[in-house]
């Protein structure tokens, strides 16, 4: 029985950071003081906190450490362990308040959320089963199968208004429903779990797989029980190593517990789950692709219909569903259906986990009910954009969805109303961009990646994306016209409604879109040949104030290109002549501007 | 595992356990004083009772058992205080083991204040 546990974050980004040694000190220290017995240290999924990782949590004060260093684990152990005195410098300031110390749950970053796919991320140890159960894991696959037919896991998961959280939002009880009706031969079904995270910036699925690999398991052998399917595949990125190996201890300790395998509950049901790891390409996000994938071919879409819940793994009907979505369903089978339909909004049930990046206090993974607003999420949960900079624009759904202007910030999130704002929830990526980030040049990154991620069998996606990102590319040169603004938006439209999969159909998506609410800027590429924001270093041109000029020489010594050089004037008041930049030598490297400190060179 | 007897059996085991890391305004604290007067005279064994007796006595649902530094009242330690949600706080003083399991018989189980032990 130990009197506390030291929560320690063994996500990918805590991990990066160091979290693994501060385990290993942690543990020799707490032996050391003798409190081995007292004292255990438990390594948890991400707490969603990444922005100020490693992070540590002491229970049960609930005391919260930020940013901790391994040498500052003495001090931790002697102070807070042995002594009970919290050390105060290296508690999240969020959690300091004159009256002493708060409670975590009430900062701006955790009020507003509302955590049920993260419920368990950064509270239990993801290695040990037996604190999933101990947090009431498989009790709702326990009660499926004594208590419930398939039927009524059907209708529950219908009644709750669950989507797909992996971007499309397809209702997940009609997917099932699908799967179980429309073929009934008797043959071996498949349930697949879309761990293919491929959207830059989002990492809420590795978050479910690294934090609470176990819910995964449950949910997917009651969708097993559901439709009458046995076996299931968990398709993951190679690229999450972590996610990884708990997936395979997770499966090792289901089995060994009986909670996977033969007979499970002594009710008769079989469900197994198998690992394929899949080697990193976008379109095998898709679902047909992913399949594909799995059969052990190159992993390449195929037209649809047949739908997968018709003919989909090795022809056979199949349900594909994301990390994110079977998170929520043991909660569901739990609570019921009426609990989960009272959050979120009228069409979209619930609540979605995003992950905050760009320009944002703080980066990291929140869970917040479907309906809350974009400003909340960035001004309150994270906790705003750093050094005072304005709002521009926030992206979500990656490459496949659009940006949100400002003027859309109150607009409540989800499903319906991201896409009548032309945007997508998709994986649910939140990127934030402020004043310095140029429309254009996002577009052309998020295309870049297409144009890279594009599998090549059809032929709108495969070169109507590089004509598309060639067109960007001219405008960030300054060498487009105004027709050729109306050319690349017919051929968004043309890629939209010709590609086989959903890779093409919404990669125009952030072209669209940016054209729609930031078109401004796109005239100011073409017409002004400016880039309002100083990004695209074609528009850019850097230049000296000669009367601020002292002649110093400091930015000309900077200069890689030899650009800047000696004039003949010398401004009233100054000894030295001031210097100039040469134009057709300057490479916009933005050395010299960094060096000057009378603040003489500006980019315009 | 083949019945969900086995699978509430370890839920039971385990909650004492994953319980310990719920912030919730509706449990009592016990604290006690952990600074290096409390430890010199003999806080920790008393610190261990009480962790091993709210187990025992099943009470890890409402009680958390945890600690702080110095109180103040350096000739009374080891030192524990009891703070139950809407009461007033109880302070118990020179406390061993014994009186530990004492305090959670009386105190915590029955809700009576152990009145010979209490700072007066």
């Amino acid at each position: 029985m130990y009197r506390s546990h030291v929560l320690v974050c063994g996500g990918t980004g805590c991990t990066s950071s160091g979290s693994q040694a501060i385990i290993e000190k942690l543990n020799f220290e707490i032996a050391k003081n003798g409190l081995d017995k007292e004292v255990q240290v438990v390594k948890t999924g991400c707490f969603g906190l990444c922005a100020l990782g490693p992070i540590m949590i002491v229970y049960p004060e609930g005391t919260f450490y930020s940013m901790v260093k391994e040498a500052d684990i003495e001090e931790i152990v002697s102070e807070h362990l042995v002594k009970g005195r919290v050390v105060s410098r290296l508690v999240y300031d969020e959690t300091v308040t004159t009256e002493g110390v708060k409670s975590l749950q009430d900062t701006d970053f955790y009020r507003n959320q509302k955590r049920i796919a993260l419920r368990n991320c950064g509270v239990i140890n993801p290695e040990n089963i037996e604190e999933y159960i101990g947090t009431g894991g498989y009790e709702a696959l326990g009660k499926a199968l004594t208590e419930m037919t398939p039927e009524q896991v059907i209708d529950t998961i219908l009644a709750s208004g669950l989507r797909g959280r992996g971007g499309a939002g397809f209702p997940t009880g009609r997917k099932w429903q699908m799967a179980r009706n429309f073929v009934q031969d008797g043959g071996q079904k498949y349930v697949c779990c879309n761990a293919d995270e491929g959207d830059p910036g989002a990492f809420m699925d590795r978050s479910v797989l690294e934090g609470d690999p176990h819910v995964v398991l449950e949910a997917m052998a009651i969708a097993g029980y559901a439709i009458g399917a046995s076996q299931g595949y968990i398709y993951v990125r190679a690229e999450y190593p972590i996610a990884v190996k708990r997936l395979e201890i997770a499966i090792n300790q289901a089995h060994e517990y009986g909670l996977l395998g033969k007979d499970i509950f002594g009710t008769g049901f079989d469900f197994d789950i198998g690992l394929r790891l899949g080697a990193g390409a976008f379109v095998c996000g898709e679902e047909t692709a992913l399949m594909t994938s799995i059969e052990g071919n190159r992993g390449e879409p195929r037209p649809r219909p047949p739908f997968p819940a018709v003919k989909g793994l090795f022809e056979r009907p199949t349900i594909l569903n994301n990390v994110e979505t079977y998170a929520n369903v043991p909660r569901i089978i739990l609570n019921g259906a009426e609990w989960f339909a009272e959050m979120g909004t009228e069409k979209s049930k619930g609540t979605k986990v995003f992950a905050l990046g760009g320009k944002i206090n703080n980066t990291g993974l929140v869970e917040v009910p479907m309906g809350t607003t974009l400003r909340t999420i960035i001004e309150e949960i994270g906790g705003g954009i750093p050094n005072g900079k304005k709002f521009k624009a926030a992206q979500t759904g990656g490459p496949s969805g659009g940006c949100i202007s400002a003027e859309n910030l109150d607009v409540p999130i989800d499903y319906d109303n991201l896409i009548a704002i032309g945007s997508m929830m998709g994986s649910g990526g939140l990127i934030v961009m402020d004043e310095d980030n140029c429309m254009v040049d996002i577009a052309k990154f998020f295309l870049q990646f297409t144009v890279d991620e594009s599998c090549g069998k059809c032929t709108p996606c495969r070169i109507g994306t590089r004509r598309l990102l060639e067109m960007l590319d001219k405008v960030t040169k300054g060498k487009a016209t105004l027709e050729d603004l109306d050319r690349i938006e017919k051929l968004c439209y043309y890629i939209k409604d010709n590609s086989l999969c959903g890779l093409g159909q919404t990669a125009p998506n952030p072209v669209l879109s940016t054209l729609r609410y930031f078109k401004d800027e796109y005239i100011a590429h073409v017409v002004d040949k400016k880039c309002p924001a100083g990004v695209c270093k074609d528009l850019l041109k850097y230049e000296i104030d000669k009367e601020k000029c002292i002649g110093c020489g400091m930015c000309a010594r900077q200069c890689p290109a030899n650009a800047i050089s000696k004039t003949d004037y010398v401004a009233p008041g100054k000894k030295l002549p001031a210097l100039a930049i040469d134009p057709d030598k300057c490479v916009k490297c933005g050395a010299c501007m960094e060096k000057c400190k009378f603040s003489a060179i500006s980019k315009k | 595992m083949k019945s969900l007897e086995e699978l509430k059996a370890i839920r039971e085991k385990m909650q004492g356990q994953v319980g310990l890391r719920k912030e919730d305004e509706t449990t009592t604290r016990v604290v006690v004083g952990m600074a290096t007067c409390g430890i010199a005279s003999g806080a920790r064994p008393v610190l261990n009772a009480f962790v091993e007796g709210v187990a025992a006595k099943g009470l890890n649902d409402k009680v958390v058992v945890t600690q702080t530094g110095c109180i103040g009242l350096c000739q009374y330690e080891p030192i524990v205080e009891i703070m139950e949600p809407g009461k007033e706080k109880v302070t118990y003083i020179k406390m061993t083991p014994e009186k530990a399991v004492e305090v959670i018989d009386k105190h915590l189980v029955r809700g009576q204040i152990v009145a010979e032990y209490t700072f007066k």
